[in-house]
């Protein structure tokens, strides 16, 4: 790990204001993403303001009939809590498809939406990585893309946004709420806070430097039933192959693309009356793929039917 | 970087580099040998220690962040005098072989049963507003972050569940 200065941060509006004036600082708050990455050299900030002890962990109802979870509280706790397991279970069935219970102990909400991809590219810095090295190329257009973007890729970057709480939170019509170092507020939907790759992967969020993610913030959920189903490799602890969050008629996948994607043209399918299958179609009538990740267009088209007939309670 | 820790009931002062990880801070400076180092990047869960009652990777956490903290390791379980429930459950059910894994598994396993206690679900918890009850597929399922090379799964499953229920 190269060396850097720490900070505990005292303030949310100190902590930005750090981040904005030290060059290359980095927020740190549970840090089970950022630390990994930190010793594998491939982040490596000069500064770490430490957000992890802000008065930012609590949950709370908002006067709209939704949930305020702020930035801190941790995936465990959001999981967990009483609101969101019988207001947002697909909240809850997301949170823990993901990581270990020790991780999600550690990780926060504002730091699980900020985790980096886990394509072997980025992680192996002798190979090359637009996203880790801008301009030295990608090496999983013609290499070990099993696990790359079928949606809203670019020639830059395969690379897939790795979170499930994120997919859930698209599938919810989050929104997430920001500081900026200049005190400005923000609220936006969720769903835009993740760029796509472009000529640029190496930027992969909306938030200008120096600004934190303080608060995501749920509205009453959809009419309808809800489900998070996710496909990986092995039983527990592994990343997705392919994810799907229904919440209602939204529907979210997880593991196609550099953001979590809302499947718009299956939504509009759907309530024009058509099948899920069909639906599904629609949406994967624009998939594209690398060849090793080919076989994720057949695995999305059947499993949105199968998640789609478990929210509305059917027998499958 | 000074911080201060409370580990196993006593108050430590340590002075680090703010690189060093918790868990380096334990092995190296504090010289709590107990916690082990396997992958040092979350994936083994040999790490595993209790920070204010939770269990965590301490590989993947800065001695830095935890100013305050309380933190028990294995040594602070249990001693070869006085061994606690879940210790003597896996000496019973031969829960180990070459043991590397042993005190990470018995930290998670003490955080794992609270977080039933708790009642927090897990991805085997197909009834999120019932009590949680404690099958072998949610022990599996909540254990999944502590890997045991010597594939000792069913026995560590044994003794966890010998400890199941009353106090560890």
């Amino acid at each position: 790990m190269r060396p850097f200065t720490f900070e505990r941060a005292t303030s949310t509006q100190a902590a930005v204001k750090s981040a904005a004036e030290i060059p290359n600082s980095k927020f740190i708050a549970g840090g089970t993403n950022l630390l990994d990455l930190m010793k594998l050299e491939i982040e490596h900030p000069a500064h770490l303001i430490d957000v992890g002890r802000l008065p930012l962990a609590g949950i709370e109802d908002t006067s709209e009939g939704g949930l305020r979870i702020g930035a801190m509280a941790t995936n465990s706790h959001v999981a967990a809590h009483a609101q969101v397991r019988s207001r947002y279970p697909v909240l809850t069935q997301a949170i823990v498809a993901g990581g270990s219970g020790q991780l999600r102990n550690k990780a926060t909400t504002g730091g699980n939406l900020m985790q980096r991809t886990r394509c072997v590219y980025f992680y192996d810095s002798t190979k090359p990585c637009n996203k880790r090295q801008p301009g030295s190329g990608c090496g999983a257009l013609e290499g070990l893309n099993r696990n790359s973007a079928i949606f809203g890729a670019s020639h830059a970057c395969i690379a897939t946004h790795p979170s499930d709480m994120a997919i859930a939170l698209a599938a919810l019509d989050a929104k997430v709420e920001t500081l900026s170092p200049s005190g400005q507020v923000r609220s936006f939907a969720a769903t835009e806070l993740h760029r796509l790759p472009g000529e640029t992967p190496d930027i992969e969020t909306h938030l200008i430097p120096g600004e934190l993610i303080t608060a995501v913030v749920l509205p009453p959920p959809p009419k309808g039933g809800q489900v998070y189903r996710k496909v990986r490799d092995r039983a527990s602890y592994a990343a997705g192959l392919a994810s799907v969050a229904i919440a209602g008629g939204n529907v979210a996948l997880g593991c196609v693309a550099h953001k979590p994607w809302r499947a718009e043209k299956a939504e509009a399918a759907l309530a024009s009356g058509s099948s899920s299958a069909e639906a599904i179609a629609a949406e994967l009538s624009e998939a594209s793929n690398n060849g090793r990740n080919r076989f994720k267009i057949d695995l999305i088209a059947r499993l949105v039917p199968v998640a789609i007939a478990q929210a509305n309670g059917s027998q499958i | 970087m000074k911080t201060t820790i409370t580990v196993n009931g006593e108050s430590r002062a340590l002075d680090v580099d703010p690189r060093t990880t918790l868990l380096d801070a334990l092995r190296e400076t504090l010289h709590l040998t107990g916690t082990k180092k396997g992958c040092d990047h979350g994936q083994c869960g040999a790490c595993t220690v209790l920070v204010n009652g939770t269990r965590i990777n301490s590989c993947l956490s800065l001695a830095v962040m935890h100013d305050g903290d309380a933190v028990t390791t294995i040594e602070g379980v249990g001693t070869v005098e006085k061994l606690a429930p879940i210790q003597q459950a896996f000496l019973t059910e031969d829960a180990f072989q070459c043991g590397y894994c042993t005190p990470g598994q018995i930290c998670s396993a003490l955080g794992m049963l609270q977080e039933v206690a708790d009642n927090w679900p897990s991805q085997e918890t197909e009834d999120l507003m019932g009590s949680i009850r404690l099958t072998d597929d949610e022990l599996r399922e909540r254990m999944s972050g502590n890997i045991c090379r010597c594939s000792a799964y069913p026995q560590i499953v044994a003794a966890i569940r010998a400890v199941s229920g009353r106090p560890a």
